[in-house]
């Protein structure tokens, strides 16, 4: 007897333990160390009265747009020129104060250079001064940041998600211990009180020696639940049925994952690109149009990492690499991110496609976005809010009928409609029309 | 109504007794239900090892699969260009100006492109000079996609590369020594390809080039040279014309090149009371004599005495008047009277395949002094030298040809002495042949080269002396093909690219044009000097004789053998390039209505004679007896006979183009090949012919789509009564009595609906003008492409099942039978009519075309019967069929007056029963992808092209602009270049179709059931004036 009592109790000393043990991951101290001091140092070694910080905010301004410190750009990788000229900083203040004239004067260096990138001309800066150009040089020269701290983070990251992994199966170990607890509480409970009864001689049966009608016979010899049941059973399978049949072939929130993962939230969000920027079509053909790559490297020339905080906010909230996404595009594009140029080998992007009408309705992007001035997000949802695309609208026919019978055509300023307009209001005796009164519900103008 | 004139599409329909034709009228699907006895006897039951149990838990069990299968929606993946072209976007159409120029359809075309893919074929409004059959024209962007095109270069059968195959053609040209390399090609008129050749002859000296016409226009091209010194054919502009006489030519078709039925039509709708008059002297009825006011039905012989009678009257040159009966002098007189009151308005032609035939129409013209026919601006779309392609055969056997190169022409196939080029053929060391397809000559060569479609290629045209223009590609290269052209610079060691000698040789002779410019119209005009090929055959074949020697010499031969044969070419094959082609195959024969055949017509009489018949089963499908055909040593078995109305006693006609075997998909290998018939060149043949047993089976429109034996269906009168009468006279709008009292048929009064204002807005009208349409069918294509139409195969077309939107109906009746003849007919007794409506409108029936479509009728009776309500009316008057709420009880069908709705009885895409474009991913590319491919079991009909109006109506919205009238546009109006089909918005005032309605000429089918049909037709008038 004692020892079936005892046995629950054994498994409980289990599981703590366990949970002790997965605790103590969560100690793991975080290594990270800032190296900010001495790339200081060395930069001033080579840069001499250059202040870094002063020539950040210059090069993101000023050179950003061409020239990236550690990679080749447009222009050059900075890192390392002031090595690369012997420290000759009067030839590189004359460089980047006005590069042409030192070309033109037939400086050798200065030739070779303008050859090598294709006869690209630098902008002059003629604003800067030599400290300004100095302090530049000193940001230039910082040393490359260890992306050992970035494989620190990860660790760190990693560690962070398993230590939550490990606590949530925690709570729900503990919880089906206690309920498992309390089963066994009650069987031993009823099974004590039985024997107490058995023991005291009460009796459990009814008085009449019959034993009690069960529950499930009285049920059914009432012919006024059991209708009520039916009526209720039917009237709930028709419902959920009905439910689920509507639903056949709708895809509201479909969210397949994609080849690459590309934000809008990021793009049309954060940074404000007007949809039609890249999907252009929509203002003129029945298609939004995905975006052809090449639309992409119009800023993806330049832009070949995000930023770090939005690199470290990726991987935290939506566990992506948003820069190796960016490889993505240069491999697909062909794009040599060190030569900067196409090597013609592309790959195209197998997008999934998520908006998917049926072959027999017709739907025209330009009548939408051109002709009605309808925003896209009346459609496609908060797209500036969402990591990855998902089918906002349910896309079914009842749904495209009630916004035409809501919207009013935007007949103002639009030469077409001022004959109709004018004819219709006079008839009517109204200002505004839906798309529903001009037509816009007959079968015909979707279906053919 | 205007006339009691009985109208007929089938001379059973004249047998007054027919239960045939009762049975057909009165049912819209001529299949029963399977009855029981039938169910019993296709299942056997017994023998099947399926017990019906087993069938219940298979039907379960795949419907449960099915179910659940559905649940589940594919992923569809979008590939987006990697860099995309600047000016494409997806779904938006290009539309690019080029030329088809296939050496026997020459016409300048813009070809619609989506997504880089060319869809749809429509006529170059700029181009001033056309050659070609309008249905053909249009059908050819399916040959793009054809799976029997050639897709590599080939040695003795088997692909190789085009390195391989350029070094052993060169090998093999420059190890021909002495003996002549010669080129046997298609009319190019192409500028820069006989420079081309030119040039070839500087690396190969022996080179020789023949041209080769399959139908050849050698008589005219040797008589025009005699007498204008050019090898080339004299152009027409009929919309000059106030009289036509043709004695054999079917200046409708494809005769002399073809392409002149636009002007035609343009002198044939009465302006200010006046139009031109036609007489046509034929012996096939053809689509011309159908349009002519007067057709007299004669044989050949008969038309060659024609002719020199008329010669005789006008020039008086020739003093013995030769042999005629007193019909056919009186009506050579009547004809010639005509052509002397008309003066310089009038033109004479003849189809008669014979120099002087030729020489005395010029000189007729001449002696008119006839401003229609322009000697000046000659045409140069065909440039066959008979003689030359003899000459060739004779060396090839007697093996004086080093190397044979042929390009675009099918010689083994399509010469009448087809298996002595053969045998040549096999003594010619080298033979290539560039080809599109393995055809027979392509087979029976060493060397194939596979060669691109026009739609991919490069090239210029010389249309006419001053009309030029340039073929670019529309699509990058679907197969590993090569231009002829290309080749040639490759093999005289040329680097460069035609593209850039077609830029160059451009230059020289375009007068200033700039080369941008030219490309994007398509076509322009540079006045030069010609440089036809002058090479030794052709000049040898052209002996100085006179008029009059050639004169003395005509008609001295006469024919042998029992009947008069004249050889034609369809609107829909030509001279057969388009046999894989199942939109071709499947386009009715304006005339005789069959589809996927070729046949013989032969009049009543002598069918009697000769105890050959049609048959009508019981569906209104078309049986035929066969006969054999012999001329000389030369026998066609098996050859189906078509009793023909209106084909002259002791004449016979036959297609060419048909019979095709190599090189064809299985379906498209129908008819019988007449070319061996075709001797010497010529279309007249003296041939015998034989009942044989056998029956054939047609696959003929004439008993489908009866419209419920209803009368009236069309509105006739003669000029006169146009110009002098009240239109109420001979264009009587319908009444109808209520309370005593006479309403016309579309007062709201007399109507079942209430009616809907539709005053606002765009409100859609077709006019179609029964004087304009000569009955081309090329609006009948155009819908096809438009529309995303299956083809439905022979079988099905037999079975009252083809699927084209849009019909062109041919109705036949009594020749005169306006308001006089009316009233002998009430005299006469019955005996006597029925001689005259049977057996006149059967020698010699009036024929009237009409195109019919679904008529969107403002009170349709289809929209009422619909249990799902799939077909709704919109306020722009279209009637609008929605296919995905059909669930095909087929009551609108039945319930149509004008059985214009067709009924998928099957899935006709993506099923191998089917096995047509619509079965192939490259057939597939084909399809418009603004229109729904429509599945089994749903109705479909003519939408009056609603996704041309809404692209034209967005267009202008988006510009925020009203619509240009010219902008609205169904396939069918944009095909149709004579002007019978015009479409617009009515609710516009100043269109072109509010104009058409205002016209006394309206009238609408079968206007008197008030189902007030948007579709309205144009009276047909008949000039019956004599001089």
């Amino acid at each position: 007897m004692k020892k079936v009592i005892l046995r629950p109790s054994l498994f409980a000393l289990f599981f703590i333990l366990f949970s002790i043990c997965a605790y103590s991951q969560d100690a793991k101290t975080d290594s990270t160390a800032t190296a900010s001091a001495e790339n200081t140092e060395a930069a001033s070694s080579v840069v001499p009265g250059g202040d870094p910080a002063k020539g950040e905010k210059l090069f993101k301004s000023l050179c950003a747009a061409c020239h990236k410190p550690y990679e080749r750009a447009v222009g050059p990788a900075l890192h390392g020129v002031v090595n690369k000229y012997d420290g000759d900083f009067e030839w590189l203040y004359a460089w980047i104060k006005n590069s042409q004239k030192l070309i033109k004067s037939g400086d050798s260096r200065a030739v070779a250079i303008y050859e090598e990138y294709n006869q690209t001309a630098m902008n002059a800066f003629p604003q800067l001064s030599n400290q300004d150009i100095d302090n530049i040089l000193a940001y230039v020269e910082q040393p490359k940041p260890e992306p050992k701290v970035a494989v620190a983070d990860n660790a760190a990251v990693g560690g962070q998600a398993q230590g939550n992994q490990i606590s949530t199966d925690l709570i729900l170990a503990i919880l089906s211990f206690v309920l498992l607890l309390l089963v066994v509480i009650l069987y031993l409970v009823n099974k004590t009180l039985n024997r107490f009864a058995e023991v005291n001689g009460v009796q459990l049966k009814s008085e009449d020696g019959q034993p009690r009608k069960p529950l499930w016979k009285a049920y059914a010899e009432n012919g006024f639940l059991v209708l009520v049941t039916a009526v209720i059973f039917l009237l709930g399978t028709a419902w959920f049925g009905y439910g689920y049949l509507m639903q056949v072939g709708v895809d509201q929130g479909y969210e397949p994952i994609q080849p690459i993962h590309y934000s809008h939230r990021i793009h049309a969000g954060e940074n404000k690109i007007d949809c039609k920027y890249c999907h252009s079509s929509a203002r003129v053909s029945k298609h939004s149009g995905i975006p052809s790559l090449n639309v992409c490297m119009n800023c993806h020339k330049q832009i070949a990492e995000v930023a770090p905080e939005t690199q470290a906010k990726g991987k935290e909230e939506f566990n992506v690499d948003y820069n190796a996404e960016i490889v993505k595009l240069y491999e697909a594009v062909g794009w040599d991110k060190t030569t900067q140029s196409y090597t013609g080998e592309t790959k195209p992007v197998k997008w999934v496609r998520l908006h998917n009408l049926p072959d027999l309705a017709y739907f025209n992007h330009s009548q939408h976005v051109t002709v009605g001035q309808i925003e896209c997000q009346t459609c496609h949802g908060p797209v500036e809010e969402m990591e990855v695309m998902y089918q906002h609208a349910p896309l079914t026919m009842g749904w495209c009928i009630n916004c035409h019978r809501e919207t009013n055509v935007k007949v103002k300023d639009n030469g077409y409609y001022t004959k109709i307009h004018e004819e219709l209001s006079k008839k009517y005796n109204v200002e505004e029309f839906t798309a529903a009164d001009m037509g816009g519900i007959e079968c015909g103008k979707c279906h053919y | 109504m205007s006339s009691n004139k009985k109208y007929w599409k089938n001379p059973e329909e004249l047998n007054a007794d027919s239960s045939v034709i009762e049975a057909i009228q009165a049912k819209e699907f001529t299949e029963d239900l399977p009855s029981k006895s039938q169910i019993r006897e296709e299942e056997s039951q017994d023998e099947s090892s399926t017990s019906r149990r087993d069938f219940l838990k298979y039907v379960g069990f795949s419907t449960a699969a099915a179910t659940l299968a559905a649940c589940e929606g594919p992923v569809i993946k979008s590939i987006p260009y990697v860099f995309q072209p600047e000016r494409i976007v997806p779904g938006v159409a290009d539309y690019y100006a080029t030329t088809m120029a296939d050496g026997y359809d020459f016409s300048s075309v813009l070809v619609k492109t989506r997504e880089g893919r060319p869809i749809k074929i429509e006529w170059n409004d700029k181009s001033k000079a056309k050659a070609a059959g309008g249905a053909r024209v249009h059908a050819s962007v399916l040959s793009l996609y054809d799976t029997k095109r050639l897709q590599n270069p080939m040695i003795d059968g088997a692909d190789v590369t085009w390195k391989t195959f350029d070094n052993a053609v060169k090998k093999e040209l420059d190890a021909v020594g002495e003996k002549p390399i010669v080129f046997l090609t298609q009319t190019f008129a192409s500028p820069s390809t006989q420079k081309l050749i030119e040039d070839f002859k500087t690396k190969y000296p022996t080179t020789k080039h023949i041209t080769y016409d399959a139908v050849s226009e050698h008589s005219m091209l040797e008589a025009f040279k005699a007498k204008y010194g050019v090898r080339a054919l004299p152009n027409y502009d009929f919309s000059k014309a106030e009289s036509t006489v043709s004695v054999g030519a079917d200046i409708l078709g494809d005769w002399q090149g073809g392409g002149f039925d636009a002007d035609y039509s343009k002198s044939r709708v009465p302006q200010n009371g006046k139009m031109s008059k036609h007489i046509q002297f034929e012996a096939n009825l053809t689509t011309t004599g159908a349009n002519a006011d007067e057709r007299v039905p004669a044989k050949p012989s008969v038309q060659k005495n024609v002719l020199l009678e008329i010669y005789r009257q006008i020039s008086g040159e020739v003093s013995v008047s030769p042999k005629l009966g007193a019909k056919y002098k009186k009506a050579a007189t009547q004809a010639a009277k005509h052509l002397k009151k008309a003066g310089s308005k009038a033109i004479f032609v003849t189809g008669i395949q014979d120099k002087a035939a030729q020489a005395m129409a010029l000189a007729i013209n001449e002696s008119l002094g006839s401003q229609v026919i322009d000697t000046e601006n000659y045409r140069l779309v065909r440039q066959g030298n008979d003689d030359a392609v003899k000459t060739l055969i004779k060396d090839m056997n007697a093996g004086k040809v080093g190397a044979l190169i042929s390009c675009g022409v099918n010689p083994a196939y399509a010469l009448p002495e087809a298996d002595q080029f053969i045998s040549g053929l096999k003594k010619v060391k080298c033979s290539v042949s560039f080809a599109m397809s393995k055809h027979k000559t392509a087979m029976l060569s060493k060397y194939v080269a596979a060669t691109p479609h026009y739609l991919e290629s490069w090239g210029d045209v010389q249309m006419t002396k001053n009309h030029f223009a340039l073929t670019q590609p529309t699509i990058q290269k679907i197969f590993n093909t090569r231009q002829f052209q290309d080749c040639l610079l490759k093999w005289s060691d040329n680097d460069e690219k035609y593209y850039d000698y077609l830029k160059n040789s451009f230059s020289q002779y375009a007068n200033g044009v700039k080369w941008n410019t030219a490309l994007h119209d398509g076509v322009f005009e540079a006045k030069n000097e010609v440089s036809t090929e002058e090479t030794e055959e052709n000049s040898a074949s052209t002996s100085a004789q006179s008029l009059g020697q050639m004169i003395s010499g005509f008609n001295s031969n006469s024919s042998k053998g029992d009947f008069e044969l004249t050889l034609y070419t369809k609107a829909a094959m030509g001279d057969g390039k388009g046999a894989n082609n199942p939109w071709l195959q499947e386009f009715p024969d304006a005339i005789t209505r069959n589809t996927w055949d070729n046949y013989l017509t032969i009049s009543k009489t002598d069918a009697d004679k000769l105890g050959l018949e049609n048959r009508v089963t019981s569906k209104g499908a078309i049986d035929g007896d066969l006969v054999n055909i012999t001329l000389g040593k030369t026998t066609l078995s098996n050859v189906p006979v078509m009793v023909q109305p209106g084909q002259a006693p002791g004449s016979i006609g036959l297609a060419l183009g048909y019979g095709q075997v190599e090189g064809l998909q299985d379906e498209m290998k129908v008819g019988v090949n007449a070319y061996p018939l075709y001797k010497d060149f010529s279309n007249i043949q003296g041939v015998n012919i034989k009942k044989t047993s056998g029956n054939h089976e047609f696959a003929s429109l004439q008993l489908q789509n009866t419209m419920a034996g209803r009368k009236d269906i069309i509105v006739e009168t003669s000029l006169a009564d146009y110009v002098n009468k009240d239109k109420e006279k001979w264009n009587p709008t319908p009444v109808f009595s209520k309370d005593h009292q006479e309403y016309p048929f579309d007062s709201p009064k007399v109507d079942l609906w209430q009616e809907f204002d539709r005053s606002i807005g765009h409100h859609f009208n077709l006019s179609i003008d029964l004087n304009a349409c000569t009955g081309c069918g090329a609006c009948v294509i155009a819908c096809h492409s438009e529309n995303n139409v299956p083809v439905v195969g022979k079988a099905e077309v037999r079975n009252n099942r083809n699927m084209h939107w849009l019909r062109i109906d041919r109705y036949y009746s009594a020749g005169d039978t306006f308001d006089e003849e009316q009233k002998r007919y009430e005299d006469d007794s019955a005996l006597e009519h029925h001689r005259r409506v049977e057996v006149e409108s059967f020698d010699n029936p009036q024929v009237a075309f009409q195109p019919v479509m679904c008529q969107h009728c403002n009170h349709a009776p289809c929209e009422t019967v619909c249990p799902v309500g799939a077909i709704g009316h919109g306020r722009q008057g279209q009637n609008q069929m929605t296919y995905n709420r059909c669930i095909g009880t087929r009551y609108c069908g039945n319930n149509c007056p004008y059985k214009v709705r067709r009924f998928n009885w099957f899935r006709y895409n993506k099923n191998d029963e089917f096995d047509y474009h619509m079965n192939n991913d490259l057939g597939r590319m084909v399809l418009n992808p603004d229109v729904t491919v429509r599945s089994r079991g749903v109705m479909e009909k003519c939408s009056m092209c609603i996704q041309m109006t809404q692209k034209a109506i967005l267009d202008a919205k988006r510009d925020g602009r009203p619509v240009k009238d010219e902008e609205f546009q169904t396939a069918c109006s944009n095909a149709c270049d004579s002007g019978a089909l015009v479409f617009g918005d009515k609710n516009d005032k100043s269109s072109v179709v509010y104009e058409k309605l205002q016209d006394d000429r309206k009238f609408y089918l079968l206007g008197y059931l008030g189902v007030e049909p948007n579709v309205f037709y144009q009276t047909k008038i008949v000039n019956r004036e004599e001089v």
